[in-house]
């Protein structure tokens, strides 16, 4: 049981990259261009937005219920950045649908767009942040001194580029996705070129990953070596690029989009193999992990009943949804 | 401000936030399905723009509802870490099923909102209901969650420690059923007369405007029956906290010492110093008799408890009393909506009506936030009855009280975007119905 846990939650860490990844992505591209790509944005994520969040939600709950000294000790010590990180998410959603239904377009909309932009681009930077902060190995569970304890753990370099590197990825992710949603062919030249950039961007900024890694004192780039599935996957990844700028030069629509996401699943894949069965690591060498901190057996087995029957209902339904929604990718 | 404080306050006013939208995620949709249904059946176009208005209504308080619920899945790790950690494995089953619930919910409102085109009319009603039923569903799972708190069950608790964890037992604990009902039948009342009130509201400007009268007589239909099922809803609640939770029974009705029989108090302010009640109404052998069925039975007062184990009285007592007495004007005003419908429908757009329906337009949701403090407050000082204090679980990072302030202001702002949002919506829909003057009964 424990086992169908652990997969649920890396396949709800893989939807919410890619779905979630790309709802926020679709933000950070209109900071660069603006009023021209809103009509196609909004028109390509009303329907789905708050599907695509739920599955932060479904993570959320997992680790509380199966995991829930991960949860509540990483509540405890990265309470800052979650709450910022909440904080986005907040403004993030209800600047849209206000933005959406608001009756009247008037100046209101520039604040609605405002804020949209700039959550859009402070919740994956926090998603990053976060993430770096489990593995970086320096939230200390006997602090002595307040930055010590709830801020050393999360403010530096790496996991600050780490953030920047799920931006990148979340953006990359958005653009590829909207090639295909646009609805004139200049605008779909926009992205075209959005697509290209925050490409490079993406594998720049995940080489600066491992740089700011070895100067915040983790040998990421050796545990990278070490692991043999990881270093295939970033193989792999790296591998499949060429494939992917040959796919946007032939103007492709779908390849681009599962070979962006076969990318984003080679990078969690690699990042999943190379830390499993570890989630949070202390400064003094002890860590929480995926096998250490389970809940008892009655509870696995009812979690994981729920998310099995959940699954029988939701994806079904989320297929209607994308297909009545979505028809025009599928039909091209 | 000390960090316990600050913790409850920002967990009272998250909750306070979500639980307007929660009932509005619960009850609208049914609105709009019926709406909907009367479309179907008889192709009056009123009835279809009726539908979509309430439907964009539905889904900018089910966003908002989707992100402070969100916003709550977390808060209750940064505010109560040692909670979470000993709680999640035992209460987190009925969540991981409102996260199923909740899925489907955004789903179907996706279909529902964008579908009206793509998909065939009853298909696309169909979605409605489901939008409603998975919102009661996610509603009757986290209310489940909070009951276990009041009623814990399905663990055994040794020194600090939870063994022999049985989730299905911890989810169907004794207080479940009776709080899931109670707050399924409030949301209904509560977005009933508010839905009604606001169209009350806009009748008084334009007492013709056949929209506004079939919206208001739906709303109110709904609010109606559901204000008169709650008082017996309010009994089951009333034996089962008398039974499970005497302490929180003592202070909702103010009740220090114990007493055979016991009087029901109305109204009245306690004074926790001199264990009193001024200027209260007491009504004989009332409370004995809804407490436990009989006028001569003994109801268990505060004295029975060591003074750190009493919740506060005059919190807990006020806000029983604002609660029961929104619930009983809004019955009130049900049954004269029922009687002028029945026989004297001129009645019902007569001014002094309107005005009535206008400002009992808050009164559900006074009466759903008032509920939830006296069952949050009257648990205290518990988080977990009689296994875990309040304070005990708190965060232990310092400074909670700047979260406090950050998460005040900014659902401060967001009620305040979300109420010039509104006056935006009704104002465009003003302007659409000015010029239709249909003169139809309100049949």
């Amino acid at each position: 049981m424990l086992y169908i846990v652990i997969i649920f939650l890396g396949l709800s860490l893989l939807a919410y990259a890619l779905l979630g990844g790309a709802d926020f992505g679709a933000g950070i591209i209109e900071i660069f261009s603006g009023n021209v790509t809103k009509r196609t944005i909004t028109h390509a994520i009303a329907p789905v937005w708050e599907a695509n969040h739920m599955w932060l939600i479904l993570m959320v709950v997992i680790l509380f219920m199966g995991f829930p000294l991960i949860y509540s000790q990483m509540s405890l010590y990265l309470h800052i950045p979650l709450l910022i990180l909440l904080i986005g998410i907040i403004l993030r959603g209800t600047a849209f649908t206000f933005r959406h239904y608001d009756a009247i377009e008037d100046r209101s909309q520039i604040h609605y767009s405002f804020i949209f932009k700039l959550s859009s681009i402070i919740s994956p930077l926090f998603l990053g942040i976060i993430t770096g902060a489990l593995i970086l190995g320096r939230i200390n569970p006997e602090p002595t001194s307040f930055y010590e304890g709830f801020i050393a753990p999360w403010l530096n370099g790496f996991c600050f580029m780490l953030g920047v590197f799920t931006c990148c990825l979340f953006a990359f992710l958005a653009a590829v996705y909207l090639i295909g949603e646009a609805e004139s062919p200049s605008i779909r030249g926009r992205f075209l070129h959005f697509a290209r950039n925050a490409n490079v961007a993406t594998v720049v900024s995940g080489g600066l990953v491992f740089v700011f890694a070895e100067w915040n004192g983790l040998p990421l780039a050796r545990m990278f070596l070490d692991s043999q599935g990881a270093l295939l996957a970033i193989i792999l990844a790296t591998l499949s690029l060429p494939l992917f700028w040959w796919s946007l030069l032939k103007r492709q629509v779908i390849l681009p989009r599962l070979l962006a996401g076969f990318q984003t699943l080679m990078i969690l894949g690699a990042w999943f193999w190379d830390q499993y069965p570890v989630i949070l690591r202390y400064s003094n060498g002890h860590y929480l992990g995926l096998l250490n901190t389970a809940a008892p057996e009655a509870t696995l087995r009812q979690l994981a009943l729920a998310l099995l029957f959940g699954s029988l209902l939701i994806l079904p339904s989320l297929f209607f949804l994308m297909k009545t929604f979505k028809a025009k990718t599928f039909s091209e | 401000m000390e960090d316990l404080l600050a913790a409850r306050l920002q967990m009272a006013v998250s909750l306070g936030f979500h639980i307007i939208f929660a009932c509005i995620g619960m009850a609208m949709p049914f609105l709009m399905a019926i709406s909907g249904y009367k479309y179907l059946r008889s192709g009056k176009e009123v009835y279809k723009d009726l539908t979509k208005a309430w439907s964009i209504g539905v889904a900018i308080f089910f966003a908002v509802g989707a992100v402070s619920g969100t916003a709550l899945s977390f808060e209750l790790g940064l505010l109560w870490p040692t909670f979470m950690e000993h709680a999640g494995p035992i209460f987190g089953m009925p969540f991981s099923w409102e996260g199923t619930a909740f899925f489907i919910e955004a789903i179907a409102l996706g279909l529902f909102l964008y579908g009206w085109d793509r998909l065939h009319p009853w298909v696309h009603w169909s979605c409605g209901v489901v939008v409603g039923i998975s919102g009661v569903a996610s509603g009757i799972f986290v209310v489940a969650a909070n009951a276990w708190m009041n009623a814990p069950a399905g663990f055994d608790w040794v020194d600090g420690q939870a063994y022999n964890i049985d989730p299905v037992a911890a989810m169907f604990n004794e207080a479940w059923f009776s709080q899931a009902l109670h707050m399924t039948i409030a949301a209904f009342v509560a977005t009933g007369f508010a839905v009604a009130g606001l169209h009350a509201l806009l009748l008084l400007k334009d007492k013709q405007n056949l929209f506004h009268k079939t919206a208001m007589r739906i709303a109110l239909s709904v609010g109606t029956v559901a204000a008169l099922l709650q008082p017996l809803s309010g009994d089951i609640s009333a034996k089962d906290v008398a039974k499970r939770q005497p302490a929180k029974l003592a202070a909702m009705e103010a009740l220090f010492e114990t007493s055979k029989p016991a009087a029901f108090v109305i109204g009245g302010i306690p004074d926790e110093a001199a264990r009193e009640v001024n200027y209260a109404i007491h009504i004989p052998n009332l409370l004995s008799y809804l407490a436990h069925g009989d006028f001569n039975a003994e109801v268990t007062g505060l004295d029975a408890f060591p003074a750190d184990e009493q919740p506060p009285v005059l919190i807990t007592h006020l806000a029983f009393q604002i609660m029961v007495f929104c619930g009983m004007l809004m019955a009130l005003i049900g049954l004269l909506f029922l009687l002028f419908n029945w026989r004297w429908k001129h009645l019902l757009m007569r001014r002094w009506f309107l005005w009535t329906v206008t400002l009992s337009m808050p009164l559900g949701f006074i009466a759903v936030e008032a509920g939830w403090t006296v069952t949050e407050v009257g648990r205290q000082p518990w988080i977990i009855y009689g296994i875990m204090r309040t304070e005990d679980a708190v965060s232990s990072m310092p400074g909670l009280e700047v979260t406090f302030y950050i998460f005040t202001g900014l659902y401060l702002l967001l009620i305040f975007i979300l109420v010039w949002l509104m006056r935006r919506q009704i104002k465009t829909l003003q302007d659409k119905y000015q010029s239709a003057k249909i003169h139809e009964p309100i049949n």
